[in-house]
Parts: structure tokens; sequence; C-alpha cells
């Protein structure tokens, strides 16, 4: 076993007693992305010597304190990391030197993590091949030829290709459990408000949330102890009790009630998807549990309901980048053209697109027809999700209808979003939830179960789905 | 009389006074060096997440019970879109469909009357940066952006259409500063640009509304009426000719007094309202409201009329004082400690008033406190300094910050009472005066003022005026004799 296999709170006991140093960790990690990222592209900024530097720092520290200590961790590159180029895989932030820290990167300093690099995604986290990405597409580790997922789909490959033991990732409409489950590792999305945005780009206000990437469960609770809870920077952060979200891993579980959803049940599933689905649920029947059918019904509309809502805000979102301030300035004859030039230049197609989906949707004699509806499909998916958890304490469904495909393979953008349609309804109903990797398809590529919990209950999906977890 | 009736809507922009910007910990302070108080958040940039200052929500909610509107306990923000390099995100953070408060009026106290202006909407929003332009805008090259001011609170006060005339209008915008700087919500400042108005105008015959014309560069309530009157004159001459005004935005020139088409086309703008994802709803709660609500001041009209019920003021002078809180304050310490309101009344809006015009001083910049005025009108009472002589020694002490009985000491200016030497100086005054003295016994009483004049002359000032009166009166007398 080498140090790149350990998981997070192995790695952090062997340091603390010594066994290892800080930056025989970070060799050891630097050495699987000198043979590896040339093929895996994982990263757009990279600082190894950084992070060494840092090493020896914590190496010299009598007291190995912190939930992450000597933890090499990828940040995706739509978070800001203080003096580090931040572009969230766009042109138009190329060479963009953020001067603050993301909230989520505070923590993870505070708790003496070593930022390793900043990871490739889509742009502006739109996309789910990170095919999206401004500067080159990302390779899933499990086999180059296929896509690794997206949005997060560099911090994904990172994590499965070893090339960082933890990651974080963004989730507007599954951006971190899509990659999860493409590439093999656990993905979380948490509840909205739990974990601080202040820091990350927006994509979508409303819908975007920070959650980690890791090898497995346990790993993905350490992180989320070290970036949830209140930010006073957030207004959108929810101020509750600080909790531990691994205190219940391995706790039994019998008793507790699974829900199946009809719904998702009828869209057309990869047969070897189903079988891990019930592989699963035998698992969950064999630990005591019950298993439940419930209904969403208006899980159909979740799809066309979130292709209004996050364009709509993220044409906003994209306002400031106008090539005035910082980023791409194309300068044009007048005012008028300098925007032009720019954010023609410094955008890509499917940003492009959604931006002017977004803008038609708000737009005066139309908010109504669209931007007010897809509010209100949001409201009753909420409804129907809290009521759905008055019966049961999880749901069970996939996190994607297929595994990954070829790079190169999905031609129409709405083949692509297609491939969120399990994981959407969740950020639009704001619950946590969490992509487990269980089993494989016949090409070897990873299938991901997922589990979705109550609003802020974090700690019971945990425990669901380190019962899952294939040991 | 016009036949045509003019209808004029205001919308204010008042910057709100708190210390920080409305989402982020920079300073609201004007003036600075630009770009200094600036942050991610304030700058837009990418990541940054807006957090609502509280205490401009009290002082919009101030402002909102001040002018009898409803405070609506939950209020939303939204996200007005549009392009500008001063508008650092792409879109301003305001309130569109529910704002903090609406529905009250303001009354008006004009020549004619009493007149409420109802009032439609006061909202709080945000502040763009200050765009710096080198020349005209429209030929200009490139610009300055100081982002000092990006961020800053503003509240946004809507009239109803209700106002008839550039009078009416006039003392609408003079009442309100002066209630927002009675509240300290705002300076009220327009040359600095806590205080901004853009005004629409419309005459029409009927009930009708007529067609709508908006006037922007307005920088001083006196440009405001002047460009109402200018606009109502120039609206009325078309209609009466048969012609049709056109809805459009007209730019005021302060130099020719006259509104111009702006030159710039007015681009028809969608702006894409939303509800800001970013900012949870506003909640107020009725305790937070009810203790704000208890919190205000007496309002200047409140107050100008106590002054004339309680101090026996004229309605001028109590309308003078009470229109700066500072001043009414500083009345009313005098006035309870010396109990002579007239008094300091007469000598506030007399010698003080003049002292602080020459010198560009408030109130609040002078040193002529409780202590200093009461012995300054004992000194009077007592008869020890005339009343000529007391506007000196007011000035004196306004600008050497000395005590008057010093004043009155150090430059001997204390009234000479004693009858011996003011009968002195009658005499001399009567034998250098012959030509007065036979008008006066020819039967010319009116130069007995002359003569007092003379003794005042000679004693400069500090004869007892009745005295040297009486003795010269009697010394004429015996010389008739
Ligand atoms: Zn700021």
């Amino acid at each position: 076993m080498t140090i790149t296999d350990l998981p997070i709170s192995s790695l952090i006991n062997k340091l603390r007693n010594k066994e290892i140093t800080a930056r025989e960790v970070i060799e050891n990690y630097a050495k699987n992305i000198y043979e590896k990222e040339e093929n895996i592209k994982a990263f757009i900024s990279l600082d190894i010597e950084k992070a060494l530097k840092r090493a020896e720092e914590l190496d010299k520290m009598d007291e190995k304190k912190g939930l992450l200590f000597g933890v090499p961790v990828a940040i995706k590159d739509n978070m800001n990391v203080k003096n580090c180029e931040t572009t969230a895989g766009s042109k138009i932030l190329k060479r963009y030197i953020s001067p603050y820290n993301a909230t989520v990167v505070k923590k993870l300093k505070e708790e003496n993590a070593i930022i390793i690099g900043k990871t490739n995604m889509d742009e502006f986290a739109m996309g789910s091949s990170n095919e999206n990405s401004s500067f080159f597409p990302t390779h899933n580790p499990v086999n180059y030829d296929y896509v690794p997922g997206g949005s997060s789909g560099g911090s994904a490959a990172a994590v499965k290709g070893e090339e960082a033991l933890a990651a974080l990732g963004s989730d507007t409409g599954g951006s971190v459990r899509e990659p999860a489950a493409f590439c093999g590792i656990v993905g979380l999305k948490p509840t909205y408000g739990l974990v601080s945005r202040y820091g990350l780009i927006a994509f979508s206000s409303s819908l975007d949330q920070i959650g980690p990437l890791t090898k497995n469960v346990k790993d993905s609770a350490i992180m989320l102890n070290a970036i949830a809870g209140f930010d006073p920077h957030d207004e959108t952060s929810v101020n509750i009790k600080k909790e531990d979200y691994t205190e219940l891993l391995g706790k039994e579980i019998k008793g507790k009630k699974i829900g199946i959803i009809k719904e998702v049940m009828e869209f057309n599933i990869q047969e070897e998807i189903k079988e891990e689905l019930n592989k699963t649920i035998s698992t969950l029947v064999k630990l005591g549990a019950t298993i439940m059918e419930i209904s969403i019904a208006h899980l159909k509309y979740a799809l066309p309901a979130y292709y209004i809502v996050a364009p709509s805000e993220a044409s906003s979102n994209l306002s400031r980048f106008d090539g005035v301030r910082y980023g791409l300035t194309l300068q044009g004859e007048n005012l008028t053209s300098t925007y032009e030039l720019t954010r023609t230049e410094g955008f890509g197609e499917e940003v492009k697109r959604r931006i002017l989906i977004g803008t038609f949707a708000l737009s005066a004699g139309y908010y109504d027809a669209y931007y007010l509806k897809a509010s209100k499909v949001r409201k009753m998916l909420a409804n129907e999700f809290e009521k759905a958890f008055e019966t049961v304490d999880t749901l069970l469904l996939p996190t994607t209808a297929t595994t990954a495909f070829k790079l190169g393979e999905k031609k129409s953008p709405l083949e692509m979003y297609m491939s969120d349609i399990f994981t959407i309804p969740v950020n639009l109903a704001g619950l946590p939830a969490i992509s487990v990797p269980h089993g494989s398809d016949k090409n070897g590529l990873p299938i991901g179960i997922q589990l979705i919990g109550s609003w802020f209950k974090e700690k019971e999906l945990l425990q669901i789905a380190y019962a899952v977890e294939p040991g | 009389m016009n036949e045509y009736k003019p209808t004029i809507g205001l919308e204010i922009h008042i910057q709100l006074d708190t210390k920080t910007k409305l989402f982020c910990g920079c300073s609201s302070q004007f003036g600075e060096k630009p770009n200094t108080h600036i942050c991610p958040v304030c700058l837009g940039l990418p990541g940054a997440l807006p957090v609502l200052n509280e205490k401009a929500v009290e002082y919009g909610i101030k402002l909102g019970l001040t002018l009898n509107m409803k405070i609506n306990k939950e209020s939303t923000f939204y996200r007005k879109n549009y392009f500008y390099p001063d508008l650092p995100k792409g879109y301003q953070i305001t309130q569109y469909t529910i704002p903090i408060a609406s529905e009250g009026f303001l009354e008006i106290k004009t020549e004619k009357g009493k007149r409420k202006i109802s009032i439609q909407r006061g909202h709080i929003e945000e502040d763009s940066g200050k765009s710096i332009h080198t020349g005209d805008i429209t030929e200009s090259t490139y610009s300055y952006i100081d982002f000092n001011r990006s961020g800053v609170p503003l509240m946004e006060i809507v009239t109803y259409p209700d106002i008839e005339t550039a009078e009416e209008a006039y003392h609408f915008l003079v009442l309100l500063r002066k209630t927002v700087r009675y509240l300290g919500v705002s300076s009220g400042d327009m040359e600095k640009g806590a205080l901004r108005c853009d005004v629409n105008v419309s005459l029409s015959k009927s009930n009708t509304m007529g067609t709508k014309v908006e006037i922007k560069n307005l920088n001083s309530f006196r440009s405001i009426r002047k460009a109402l009157e200018y606009e109502i004159k120039r609206q009325t001459e078309m209609l009466k000719n048969g012609e049709k005004t056109i809805h459009e935005t007209r730019h005021f020139d302060e130099k020719t007094g006259a509104t111009k088409p702006m030159r710039t086309k007015e681009e028809l703008n969608d702006y894409r309202y939303f509800p800001e994802p970013d900012l949870p709803p506003l909640l107020l709660n009725e305790t937070f409201i009810e203790d704000i609500k208890n919190s205000l001041p007496e309002l200047p009209v409140q107050k100008e009329e106590r002054f004339i019920r309680q101090y026996s003021l004229s309605d001028a002078y109590a309308y003078e004082i009470a229109s700066s809180i500072e001043l009414a304050d500083y009345f009313e310490s005098i006035a309870k400690a010396t109990g002579k309101p007239k008094e300091v009344a007469n000598f506030l809006m007399g010698s003080i008033m003049k002292f602080l015009n020459e010198t560009e001083k408030t109130i609040s910049e002078i040193d002529f406190d409780e202590k200093k005025f009461i012995e300054f009108l004992s000194l009077l009472e007592k008869g020890i300094i005339s009343k000529g002589i007391a506007k000196e020694v007011i000035v004196e002490s306004l600008k050497t910050g000395k005590s008057p009985k010093k004043i009155v000491e150090d430059k001997g200016l204390i009234q000479i009472t004693d009858e011996n030497k003011i009968e002195e100086i009658v005499q001399q005054v009567l034998k250098e005066n012959p030509e007065a003295v036979s008008r006066y016994l020819a039967g010319k009483t009116q130069v007995l003022g002359f003569l007092a004049g003379q003794v005042m002359k000679k004693t400069k000032g500090k004869a007892n005026p009745q005295i040297a009166n009486k003795l010269l009166t009697e010394a004429l007398n015996k010389i008739k004799q």
C-alpha cells in the first residue's frame, strides 16, 4: 500500500504518529501528477512547489492540529484562492488573480489542508462532461477515452487519478455527483445553505452548493466537517448547530425507511445501473431497512424548470464579465463594441447559449410564463419531497441514467442536458444528496448510486451511504 | 390663468448616511481619494456576495414612517440588469414588487395653504460607482470610474403625479430635505449628490393624463423650479398652438435655463428584474418597527408650530429656527436656560445668523454656549452694556471665543450711566453745534435725535441712551428759558 492509497483518517494518523511526513505525502502525490496528468489533464493550475513548502511548514509544527492536517486537496477553479489564478474554466478570466479566499478555502487552510492545484471544469460550471472547458477537456482516469463528467470533472478526475486525496466541487444541477459517478468516487452535494458560497463564482446562485469529492464516504464526512457552517458573508448560509458528520458512520440502519421514486424508474436507465440499484436494495434490506415506493409526481418537470432558472440567474451573474475591470478586454471603438467583442471572444458556445436563454426568459412579457412558472415548479417539487420525507428517511435512485460516455460522443446540447436528469431535482429542492460508487458496467466504467436526504440531514444521509458503500 | 393643468411627479434618491455601504463593510464616506473604499463585494469581483446593512434598513424605515408610509413586514430585493461601466455587477440590487415602504404623504405649506402630496413608494437600493468623463459624455474618448460610491445605500422616494406647480415641487423638496436632516438619515446635500431628483411633468386640459416628459440634470432646487417653470411654459405654448408634446427625456441647461431633448438616444431598456437570489426576503418584526417609531424625533413642522405656541416666536422666526435641527436645538437650550426666548431669537436671527453667513459656519461650529448667553443677557439687562454695544460684544465673542464679560472689561465697553459724565459731554455737544441748538429752539424738535447721536458718537456708543436723552432735553429747555 502506497501513501496515495490512504484515505484521510489513516493518512492523518500516520502523519500524527510521525510515521510519514507531510513532505513525503506531497512528493507521492506529485509523482502521480508527473506520471498521469499529461493524460488526465485534471488541473488548470498546479503549484507543487508551494504545496511542498507548506508541507515543510506543517512538518515543523509540534502539534499536528487540523481536521485535514497534511491532506493534499484540489480546488475546482471556480473557487477563489487568494493570489492564485481563478478562471472558472473560462477564457474571459484567464490570468485573473484573485485578491481573496473563498470561505471554503479559508476553512480548508485553517484545518491545515494543503492546496495542490485548481481543477479543470466546464466553463462557469455549465456542462456535464468537462468538454466545455475553455482550455482543454479532462479525461476519465478509468479510461482516458471517456469523459470524467462535469462540471467538476477535473476535481473528480484528480481524486480518482490519485493526484489529490480530496477535492472540492460545486453542484448546481449534479456537477459534483455526476462526475463522481462517472469516475467511481464519492461526491456529496450538501443542503443549500450548509456550506458558504462566498468566493464561489456564481453560476446559478439559488442552486449552487459546494461539496466534496473523495475516495470514500468517511472522507466525505470529514471534508464536510471542515467546510460546513454559517458564514456571515453569505446571507443564504444557514445558522445551525455544528455537527460531527462522521458520528453515525457504521451505526446500524435497522428500521430505516428507504424510498424508491416511482417516476425515476419510468426513465430509460442503463441495465447494469438498474442491477447495481437492485443490489443496493438487497444490501439495505439485509441490514434491516424497509424499502417503500413513493411518488414525486412533478419529477419530469424538473429538467425544463432547471433550464429556465439556472440560465436566468446565470445571465445576470455573468454580466460582471464585461472587460471593464478585470479579465479579458477587447477594446472596441466604443463602449458597446467593447462589451460585444470581449464577451463574444471570452465566452464559449454553451455559456453564450445559456446567457441567451436566460436573458430571454427574464424579458418583459416572458417573465411570468418562464421564470415565474419555473419557480412554481420548484416549490411544488420541494413540497413533494417534503411530503416524501414524512414517510421515508432517504431516497434511493441512480446518479445517472448511463455510465460515462466517450469524449465528443454527445453532440446536441439537449442530449447533454439529459445527463443530469436524476441530479437536478435535488438542487431545485435544495436537498442534500450523495453519489456512492457501486460496481461498473461491461466496459469497466463506474456506476454511481444516489441517495437523497431531507434538509440538513447530512449525518443520517452519510450513515446510509456508508452502509451501502461496497467494502 | 393657464387652462392646461400641469401634473408633476418626483423621483428622489436620498443617500442614507450610514457608516458603511449597503452590502459590504466599506466606508460610505464622501470625498475620499478615488477607489480607496472598495472591496470584492462593491467591486463586483467574481464570487463576492452581498450582506445587507441593518442600519440602512433602520434609516429607510425611519424615513418611511416620517413620510406617513406603510412599512412592509416582508419586502424583497430584486436585480435590475443593465450594462454600464460604473455598475460593477452588471445589475443593481434594488427593490421592485414590494418596497420596504409604500403609500404615504408629505404635507407642504405654500402661500396657497397646506397640501398633502401623496407618495407612492420608498425603496432601498445600492448606488452605482461614479463615471468621470473627459469632456462631453458623447464625445469623451475615455472615462474614469470611482467605485467609492458603488454600493452606498439609497432610498428612492417616488411621489404620485400630485404636484401642480413648480412652487409646490420646490416646497416639497425643501421640506423633504429638512426632514431627512432632522432624522439624521441623510445630509440631503444636493451638491454632494446625497439628494438627487428626477422630475416628470405633463400638461392636460381635462382630467386625462397628458404626455409625460422627464427632465434630468437637475443639480439644485433652484434648477428644479426653473426647469419646471420653463417646461410648463413650453408645453403650454405647444398645446395652445395645437401641437402635440412627445414622451421624451429632456436635459436641463443651467446656463440658459432651458430644457433640451437629450442628445443621446434613450435606449429602450428591459431591466429583466428578478428576485435577488443572494438575499433572502427582508423580514421585519413588529417590535423592530415599533422601536424605530418610538425613537422618531419631533419633525420640522411640528417644532415650528410648538415654537410659536410655547415661546411666542413670530411665524418667520419659528420657521427659520426650526428649519435646522441644530439651530432649533441651540435655540431651545438657550431659551430654556435664560428664560428669555424672544431675546434669544432676536440675537440668534440677527447678529449670530449674520456672523454664520459671513463666515460660512454652522451653529454647531461656534462657541457661544448657554453660559455665555446668560452672561451676555445679564450685561444687557443690568444696563452694563447698551443694545448697540451688545451686537459688537456678540460678534467679538463669536470671533475670539472670549466671554462677553471679558470683552466688555477689556475694551472698556461698559455703559456710562454717570449723569455728571454725560452732562459734561452734553454741554460739549451743545457748544459745538450752535446751529442745531437754534433750530431746536425754533421748534424743530427732531434735531434732538441728531444731538443725541453726537453724544453717542463722543462716548463711542457707551452712554446710556435714556440718560443722554433726558439730560439733553433738560439742557435745551434750560437754554430756552
Ligand atoms: Zn466594499
